[in-house]
């Protein structure tokens, strides 16, 4: 016991003298490096309007003090090196996002349907970044005649004439994860072929529409509306057509079943493999500092990205815990899978407002957000009778909503570009929310009930009980297992 | 007279045959998934293209053990649920039961049964 408790005490002491260590060694560099944010804050985070790279006009105020020509290319070369390696790293992180929704959503799952859900996430980045290329770039960051236009961009199909390459690149990973979100409401019933036609949709016309309002430099910009990563450009976009895909689809059979009193009864489908939901939800988080972080579009831009990473870390952080309770007081135990979906709501939330609020006011939104994706799960699930698998609508869709009104609530109006009052910026926000859902429901809406009417939406029920894997693709994902196939 | 009944049904058809059970007061059962082939013959599946000829068929296999008078009632819920008409609904199996045992109070026969 001695031995313990000494070898105890050396451990800690050993610790303590190297926290010392490296705290001494790290006073002298802190000052001038706070210094530094503090002046570098309000440049940095002012609203990004139009998504382009602003490493141009850094150099150019670089260039005032008299530096030689030389100098200028040096620098100018060097901070758009930086910029592009910024953005190609976090840009992959985004691209990282596919393999998160991919194991959420498998893992949400029955076994029999875990091919089908795989396939669907592979195939709609590669289908939606092939008409990303073609259709959308040109819809959302193209120009209508000499200006970005009000509603729509109508220039630079296949980037004939400005070979940005860099942006489309940055671009094209949120928009395959909008595309992505709708996969894991449908799951388990919506026909492969039908799902491929969605995603090219989305992809080539509703995401870049209203992203042009926000990114592009549309009406939506031209107000002052602020959405920093996409809580609505992105997120809410894939959450509310994934409403109106599971509401065009309906129910999974066994979904909602109607007892001998007449009344329906709302029964729980199990997810198939928590440990894979759970990594895909580490993996969206790990992949959400690259969506936040990279969306500064600077290389030079070191206050703001730091900023925008403590936010979006306390806000998912805090999110985890307020979901967790909220499943707990309301179930009687920590529920697993809402827990999960709990610190995507945080990170969904915090995406609009991440570089102009303070970490505290992180804290907030994410706890609102954590117990609002809990209340708004079981609303959909238990009231509307909507059924969604993974919660898509209420992480995506409902938190989309409320992060962006939180940038009205707590958002710095000096770093919002000062249009506003309080008020103000909180009517902005909400129109944007309003107008990007009447937008989506409009379109998603008449494409999935076109998309029923013509090739169906749903497959037959024989295959639906049997498992999509057999019937859409032929072979199981699981072979060699054994599976009750009637859960 | 004691009898076991073994059934052989679609797996999907479970949740079906369970509940027209529970109407006729039938609750103690165990069920098991079952591979097997009969009339209904194989299907394929295709794995990188190429052809894979699956002849075991998945099935769910449940086991009651009921009283005579309890016989008719639970082949016909069975039955009921379990039926589409279509080939490979599946197969019953009615045997006798020379006695039965509960571990826990070592009553036998008609005591142990219900």
């Amino acid at each position: 016991m001695n031995k313990i408790i000494f070898g105890l005490t050396l451990i800690v002491c050993t610790a303590l003298s190297a926290t010392s260590a490296f705290a001494e060694d790290a006073v002298p560099a802190t000052p001038p490096a706070a210094t530094e944010t503090v002046a570098a804050t309000p440049a940095t985070q002012a609203p990004p309007e139009v998504k382009s790279l602003p490493a141009e006009k850094i150099v150019a105020e670089t260039n005032g003090d008299g530096t030689t020509v030389s100098q200028k290319d040096e620098n100018d070369t060097f901070s758009h090196s930086l910029t592009a390696i910024w953005l190609l790293v976090c840009g992959a992180l985004v691209f990282f996002m596919q393999p998160g929704f991919a194991m959420v959503e498998c893992g949400l799952c029955r076994a029999k349907n875990a091919n089908n859900i795989l396939m669907k996430n592979v195939l709609d980045f590669c289908i939606g970044s092939v008409v990303f290329f073609f259709i959308g770039w040109g819809l959302m960051y193209g120009k209508m005649g000499v200006e970005a236009g009000k509603f729509i961009g109508f220039s630079d199909f296949m980037m004939h004439n400005s070979g940005d390459m860099l942006s489309w690149f940055f671009q094209v990973v949120f928009c395959a994860t909008s595309a992505t979100i709708v996969s894991g409401s449908m799951a388990e019933r919506t026909k492969f072929t039908s799902y491929l036609v969605y995603s090219l949709v989305i992809s080539a016309v509703i995401y870049p529409i209203s992203g042009h309002w926000i990114w592009g430099g549309g009406w939506l910009s031209e107000l002052g509306f602020h959405d920093f990563a996409g809580s609505t450009v992105v997120h809410s976009v894939g959450g509310w057509s994934a409403m109106m895909g599971a509401i065009m689809v309906g129910p999974r059979i066994g979904k909602y079943v109607k007892g001998e009193d007449g009344k329906i009864h709302v029964r729980a489908i199990q997810g198939h493999n928590m440990a894979l939901a759970t990594l895909g939800v580490f993996i969206l988080w790990f992949a959400w500092y690259g969506f936040n972080c990279g969306s500064t579009l600077s290389g030079l831009a070191h206050a703001s990205m730091a900023h925008v990473a403590v936010t979006t870390t306390l806000a998912a952080a805090i999110a985890t815990i307020t979901a967790m309770f909220s499943s707990w007081i309301i179930g009687g135990k920590p529920d697993v899978s809402m827990t999960l979906n709990g610190a995507l709501a945080g990170l969904v939330a915090i995406t609009a407002p991440c570089d102009v609020v303070s970490p505290g006011a992180a804290l907030i939104i994410g706890a609102i957000a954590g117990v609002l994706v809990v209340l708004s799960a079981m609303f959909f699930e238990q009231v509307l009778h909507i059924d969604d698998p993974v919660g898509a609508i209420s992480v995506h869709a409902m938190n989309g909503a409320w992060g962006t009104i939180s940038v009205g609530i707590f958002g710095n109006l000096a770093a919002l570009g000062g249009m506003h009052t309080r008020m103000g910026m909180i009517g902005v926000q909400l129109l944007g929310v309003v107008s990007v859902f009447a937008w989506v429901a409009l379109t998603a809406g008449t494409l999935f009930f076109i998309l029923k009417k013509t090739m169906g939406l749903r497959v037959p029920a024989k295959e639906e009980m049997r498992g999509l894997d057999i019937g859409e693709h032929g072979s199981e994902a699981y072979s060699g297992f054994q599976f009750f196939s009637n859960m | 007279m004691m009898k076991l009944i073994i059934a052989y049904i679609q797996p999907d058809k479970l949740n079906d045959v369970k509940q027209e059970l529970f109407k006729q007061d039938i609750y103690k059962m165990s069920v098991t998934n079952a591979l097997g082939c009969g009339q209904q013959g194989g299907y394929t599946e295709t794995y990188r293209n190429v052809m894979n000829e699956v002849n075991l068929l998945k099935k769910v296999r449940i086991e009651i053990a009921v009283t005579e008078p309890f016989v008719e009632k639970t082949v016909k819920a069975i039955i009921k649920a379990a039926q589409t008409k279509e080939i490979g609904d599946g197969k019953i199996f009615i045997l006798p039961i020379e006695d039965v045992i509960r571990i826990r109070t070592e009553e036998r026969g008609e005591q142990a049964i219900g």
